[in-house]
């Protein structure tokens, strides 16, 4: 029998409610069932969190990092998304 | 996630000297490099070959102190030495992941492994024989890894320095539970204070090899350093735990069998630290290269939990593939 890899999974936990799911790592496991369950040992053995999600690694679609020159750069000239950009007098008070 | 795909089939393969200094001005602004990122071939192997080395210590060295988990002398001592071989096990999960980013798998670091193509730390390949062992192992072997593992959560490459900052966070209870182990042992019987020593005799030596070949005989060492892979070189590290853990023998009346030991004032640009004496490097080359006394043990063990694990993997892929065939049935019934 041809041997089939053991596919891979991304996890992300939560630490506490108010708080997102961060990514920590990956592992492999044959289905969802087993990967939360091995997240759960692999990745929160010290009260790490009180949720986990589970994605399949390959069903991640990252963005391209030798285009994030100009996937990113049009943000930078778009200063007047900033409260610095406006000019208020100081003793309006804070605003 | 990251690199399906990626080796040999980025746009930067070509490595010519603009993109090679444009890499390391990247490195020299401690700019973290990330799996997609486009890097020297050099360095990304040099990575695999090191973090796929670092996983298969940390699962080679479950088996050393596994040795003694149903012979532990209490269940305080059981639970925490489950613990402690629970998290090593997951110490190699976390770095076997921070390499696939590398675009390895981990059936091909396993087969590397089992083949002995790939190596692990030297220091696995000595047996403990005695409950002391347990105890030598935390303190100097935890201790070891933690002078080495400490500057790489630093390390220029993300995954690794991430995962370094995980097993860092596990480590000091690891060291704490076997220097608690030895030094009730010193404090007990005679005998017990004996076998503590004997241990010690054991360990100590192998142990200081544990930081690798002096630098001028360690062949990728400037690279690593120039890379920020390794910000302090083998020696000066072996240096930090010999300063540190002579102390520590002092304390619980233990000697450190090195007759060439001595306080040396002018040590460490004037701080003081320890000379000590020179390690035997024949054993070392010996052990690494497959000559240690327990080095057909430990990958005959790591085969039999392979191999015995073969259908547990076939059968939860096999159940996987069935489950996911039945719901996409029931969904086209429903249709
Ligand atoms: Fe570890
Ligand atoms: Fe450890």
């Amino acid at each position: 029998m041809a041997t089939h890899l053991t596919p891979l999974w991304e996890v992300f936990i939560r630490s506490r409610n108010g708080l997102n799911h961060k990514h920590v790592g990956s592992l492999h496991a044959a289905d969802g069932d087993l990967a939360l369950q091995s997240a759960r040992d692999v990745y929160t053995r010290r009260e790490e969190g009180n949720s986990i999600w589970v994605v399949r690694s390959e069903q991640i679609l990252a963005s391209d990092p030798d285009k994030a020159a100009e996937t990113f750069e049009p943000a930078a000239d778009k200063v007047y998304r900033h409260p610095s950009f406006y000019d208020i007098p100081d003793d309006v008070g804070h605003m | 996630m990251y690199s399906q795909g990626l080796i040999g089939s980025g746009s930067e393969n070509e490595e010519s000297e603009a993109f090679l200094a444009r890499f390391q001005a990247r490195i020299d602004a401690e700019e973290k490099i990330e799996p997609n990122d486009a890097m020297p071939l050099a360095y990304r192997k040099t990575l695999i070959r090191q973090i796929g080395q670092h996983a298969h210590s940390e699962i080679v060295g479950m088996l050393p102190e596994g040795n003694w988990i149903t012979r532990a002398p209490t269940l305080r001592r059981k639970m925490a030495l489950l613990a402690k071989v629970q998290d090593e096990g997951g110490h190699g999960l976390y770095l076997y992941s921070a390499a696939e980013t590398l675009g390895v798998s981990r059936e091909e670091m396993t087969e590397e492994l089992l083949s002995g193509r790939a190596k692990y730390s030297s220091i696995f390949n000595y047996p403990t024989p005695t409950w002391a062992d347990i105890g030598m192992i935390g303190w100097l072997v935890d201790g070891a890894a933690i002078m080495n593992q400490v500057p790489l959560c630093r390390c220029s490459f993300g995954p690794y320095a991430r995962a370094m900052v995980r097993v860092c966070r596990e480590e000091s209870f690891h060291q704490r539970q076997g220097y608690e182990i030895v030094m009730t042992l010193a404090e007990g019987t005679d005998e017990q204070k004996e076998m503590a020593q004997d241990s010690l005799n054991r360990w100590w030596w192998p142990a200081l090899m544990m930081f690798g070949p002096h630098d001028a005989d360690s062949s990728n060492s400037d690279q690593s350093m120039l890379w920020k892979i390794k910000r302090f070189t083998n020696d000066e590290l072996r240096q930090k735990f010999v300063d540190a853990t002579v102390p520590q023998a002092e304390k619980i009346g233990l000697k450190i069998p090195d007759p060439d030991l001595k306080w040396n004032p002018e040590k460490n640009d004037g701080a003081g630290g320890y000379d000590f004496g020179a390690l035997d490097w024949d054993e070392f080359w010996r052990v690494v290269k497959g000559g240690g006394p327990m080095n057909r043990d430990r990958i005959a063990a790591r085969k039999a939990a392979w191999e015995n694990g073969r259908w547990v993997r076939e059968a939860a892929l096999a159940h996987a593939a069935k489950r996911e065939e039945r719901a996409a049935t029931a969904k086209v019934a429903a249709e």
